[in-house]
């Protein structure tokens, strides 16, 4: 049914394909495993004892709680623990803590008020799921259910309820300053006074289950001398363990992480929604503790793809060059930040799709609304904003009476043409994808469109210039009232104002260092008088490993490293795993 | 009563890895005392097959042959630091810091040659089959298990090797959006042929034919897997998947497989992929990652197939049948677009 070919004539010139292993389709290393059944995922672990977790999920979208009374589901047969918020050691977090982006604003179990239908608010521990799920129905919470907001541009209307109290307005704070994240290049609004036609369009991507073929969960279990170990289906393992570190309030050396070994995921396991409750249960019952969702836990409360609205505005002229293109667009995260926060600023840098147009500006929202929060998934960010471009893209080939096979290799970005982000763009390759995607469907083309390459065109006169800004302060945090505000100041061309990138940092590569590492010998163990090492000189390698695509162009060549080298933390911090290190 | 073909088309770049950086992978290599690799990490292998990629960029830095390299993740006690298996980021971010690795335990490792050969280390290539010899002289050879034992019980010297690699954060400006975010973006088009059914508003995906670039490949089959599979899932995404039908009205969420569409074994559509290797300056060996882009244009592909079918633009996903019906009857009919070229040249 599915067939792949390699177009190996295409940049063969930027390729060295005389490669060993790099380029060979050989059978990986876990795949009998998988066949046969002999893979271990987190759940394949017995352990005598073991504790089942199961959650009390709110049945309102949007509530006050009154009281919670677990007496009777303390009493119930086989449980041997009752978790409640205040048992919860950091009951606030939010993911990207760990990056120190956003404030915390998701308890794991709700104290005051629930938001959203299947927000985790009690969790029983006992000895069978059976008892577990059985205690859950005596827990009784007593709710004031509270108005609920779902949709998110309602959410950001003045008066909407407010759903997560971190975010009083609804949005997620940007820079401290702006209730959206801006992107601002050129003038818009000139380039569509001067457009022949302008068009504006609602696109609207709908929610998805993750539906791993693994349901989230984890098993924790008290290992030794305070440790805990636990085995985990987490995307991001150390992510995994820094948030149940923080929650539970434990040193990262006290949990054991184990996993690398996932049933599917596409963002949804990067968000730690068992492991902090099954090694907290761990902790207060000495014993292991299993915590999975059922399917449909996993269908109705594990974090989804959050939907998004986006309104793309674009200036065409009648030759089918897009000359601005302004995108709204907002996200719904739902009752917490999860990692939305996250796809807006992704979704800034992607804008305005793979084409060169020299005026874009786009205002992204990531809203809160009363359901279940949505996180990263395959495409996050970019998935929705793809569909909306592309069907306008569409809609502008058919406005320009053009094959939308044209329009797209006229508008393609190009090597040297500058993103509105104010970068350049460098590795193109859009025109050739179109160009050969067209020939393999039969689709004609134009000669000219044929002709056409990424190398060609890019960078070349306004194309690789950052034009004059104007720039705005609407949308200022608590002012809903700003987001019609004036511009307020013209940036000149030219303008940046981040520094740009650093050299990415590799280190560990003794090549790719001014002067190669001495390599400290044991004497005791050498022969009398030992002939001087050798200098380790880089030997150009066989098949040349990376040598021509590891980090491009050497660094300028920082100062020689004076004996004793600097401390470099990866050789000490680690040292003490494989025995002797050189240093 | 009529079932109507349609073409469309769309065209995608995606970044790779962590939009600001900031986001290190490590990695650590050593060599047992037969010549045996173990690259320790803590990756996740999802399926997507990060194992392999990282056992295949091991073998080539490390020029051995590959079933004397295992990838052991992902157990934090003794796999240094990874942000994680997210964002297209894992052959890129951790390929490059196993490339760092492999470099400096290959070092060690020709080092210890040289010794035993008493030769320059500088002289030295490795064949890839388990040989060292000395360059352009072939007969004066050292095999690599001959080294490490060498290295462990006689020299002692550690083969092995640390690596981390990191792209170092952005800020974002808060007025402009300037930025300095992913340093690799890969690139695809595809084009989708349809059939829709006007009576019943059904939508058949007859076949799909793409062009992705994606870098270096690093194992073929295994691209071929997540295009394929990504394919799968941007069908899904296009004509059936949504926890919420009405959104953003919450109710009538599934609670199974049997309340979740999702497209069957009989819905899979026949499938052709052309795969552009425009290596990336920084990626490891020029390789980018084809993980999360492989659904995007399939989305919009399928909906502009539709328009061109029936003259019916959903700009609400997904397209159900109710969708394309009210749409037919708001247009008063099926108006199709223009025919596009002739039948495909794969088969």
């Amino acid at each position: 049914m599915a067939t792949m070919e390699m177009r190996k004539d295409l940049f063969a010139d930027e390729r060295d394909d005389n490669l060993n292993v790099i380029g060979k389709g050989v059978q990986r290393q876990d795949m009998p495993g998988h066949v046969t059944a002999r893979t271990r995922f987190f759940d394949d672990h017995a352990f005598d004892g073991m504790l089942h977790l199961k959650v009390v999920r709110s049945p309102h979208h949007h509530a006050r709680i009154r009281a919670i009374d677990t007496s009777a589901a303390e009493r119930a047969p086989g449980v041997k623990r009752v978790l409640r918020g205040a048992d919860v050691p950091v009951n606030k977090n939010t993911l990207l803590s760990l990056i120190n982006f956003g404030k915390d604003d998701e308890p794991s179990l709700a104290v005051s008020k629930v938001s959203y239908k299947g927000e985790p608010v009690v969790a029983i521990l006992a000895d069978s799921e059976a008892q577990a799920l059985a205690a859950c129905k005596l827990v009784r919470i007593d709710y004031d259910p509270l108005p609920a907001v779902f949709d998110v541009e309602e959410t950001l209307k003045p008066g909407a309820p407010v759903v997560n109290e971190t975010y009083p307005g609804n949005y997620f704070e940007y820079h401290e300053r702006f209730d959206h994240q801006k992107l601002r290049f050129g003038d818009v609004e000139r380039g569509f006074a001067g457009a022949d036609i302008v068009m504006e369009h609602r696109y609207q991507m709908s929610p998805i289950e993750h539906a791993p073929t693994e349901t989230n969960g984890s098993i924790a279990a008290p290992e030794q001398n305070g440790r805990y170990l636990v085995h985990s289906c987490a995307q991001g393992l150390f992510f995994a363990l820094g948030t149940t570190a923080k929650i539970v309030d434990v040193e990262s050396n006290q949990l054991h992480f184990i996993g690398g070994t996932v049933g599917g995921g596409f963002g949804g396991k990067v968000d730690s929604l068992t492991e902090p409750l099954a090694v907290l249960g761990a902790m207060l019952t000495g014993r292991p503790v299993r915590f999975v969702l059922d399917r449909e836990e996993e269908m109705l409360y594990g974090s989804p793809r959050g939907a998004e609205r986006i309104y793309i505005k674009d200036g065409l002229m009648r030759d089918g060059r897009i000359v601005a293109r302004h995108i709204r667009s907002y996200f719904d995260a739902g009752a917490y930040t999860r990692l939305s926060s996250y796809a807006a600023i992704k979704c800034t840098a992607h804008v305005p799709g793979p084409y060169w147009i020299p005026n874009v500006a786009s205002d992204i929202y990531v809203s809160y609304t009363n359901r279940c929060p949505s996180t990263a998934m395959r495409g996050f960010g970019v998935t929705a904003v793809d569909f909306a471009l592309e069907v306008q893209m569409d809609r502008l080939a058919e406005a320009a009476n053009m094959d939308p096979m044209e329009l797209r290799i006229l508008n393609a970005y190009r090597d040297g043409d500058m993103k509105p982000h104010r970068r350049a763009a460098k590795n193109t390759a859009l025109v050739e994808c179109v160009q050969v995607a067209a020939e393999k469907a039969n689709w004609p083309l134009s000669e000219q469109a044929k002709r056409a390459s990424s190398l060609i065109g890019g960078g070349a006169g306004e194309r690789s210039q950052i034009p004059a800004t104007q720039l705005d302060a609407r949308g200022q945090i608590g002012r809903p009232d700003s987001r019609n505000g004036p511009v307020t100041q013209v940036l000149p061309a030219g303008t940046s104002r981040i520094a740009p990138s650093k050299q990415p940092v590799m280190e560990g590569a003794r090549d790719g260092r001014a002067t190669p590492t001495q390599v400290p010998r044991y004497e005791p163990q050498r022969p009398a008088a030992p002939p001087p090492p050798p200098a380790y000189q880089p030997a150009p390698p066989p098949y040349q490993p990376a040598s021509s695509y590891s980090p491009p162009p050497a660094p300028p060549a920082p100062p020689p490293p004076v004996a004793p080298a600097q401390p470099q933390h990866g050789a000490v911090r680690f040292s003490s795993v494989f025995g002797t290190r050189r240093r | 009563m009529a079932r109507h073909e349609g073409r469309g088309m769309a065209s995608v770049n995606y970044p790779i890895g962590m939009n600001l950086g900031g986001d290190p992978s490590q990695a650590l290599i050593h060599s047992n005392p037969d010549g045996k690799f173990t690259v320790a990490l803590s990756a996740i292998d999802l399926g997507q097959g990060m194992k392999q990629v990282s056992r295949q960029i091991a073998a080539e830095t490390l020029g051995v042959p590959i079933e004397d390299v295992y990838v052991d993740t992902a157990d934090s006690d003794t796999g240094p630091h990874d942000m994680g298996s997210f964002a297209s980021r894992g052959t890129h971010r951790m390929g490059n810091a196993i490339i760092v690795a492999a470099r400096e335990a290959r070092g060690v490792l020709l080092e210890a040659a040289a010794e035993e050969l008493e030769v320059n280390a500088a002289d030295l290539v490795t064949d890839g089959r388990g040989n060292i010899h000395v360059r352009g002289a072939p007969s004066r050879s050292i095999t690599v298990k001959a080294t490490a034992q060498a290295a462990q019980f006689k020299q002692g010297k550690t083969i092995a090797g640390r690596g981390i690699f990191l792209i170092p954060l952005s800020a974002v400006d808060a007025e402009t959006g300037e930025m300095n975010p992913n340093t690799a973006f890969a690139h695809a088009c595809l084009v989708a042929d349809v059939c829709v059914d006007d009576e019943t508003g059904e939508v058949e995906v007859l076949r799909m034919t793409s062009a992705y670039e994606l870098g270096r490949v690093i194992n073929p089959r295994m691209v071929e897997q997540q295009l394929v599979g990504g394919a799968w899932m941007g069908i899904s995404h296009a004509l059936y998947e949504t926890p919420e039908p009405y959104y953003p009205n919450p109710e009538h969420g599934p609670r199974d497989f049997n309340e979740y569409l999702m497209p069957g074994p009989g819905d899979i559509a026949p499938y052709h992929v052309t795969v552009l290797e425009r290596p990336a300056p920084d990626g490891p060996f020029g390789g980018k990652g084809p993980g999360e882009m492989c659904a995007n244009p399939v989305l919009p592909a399928i909906a502009n197939a539709v328009y061109n079918a029936v003259g019916v633009r959903v700009d609400e996903l997904p397209i159900t049948p109710e969708k394309i019906l009210r749409g037919l009857k708001a247009n008063g009919g099926v108006k199709p677009g223009p025919r596009r070229g002739g039948p495909v040249n794969w088969r």
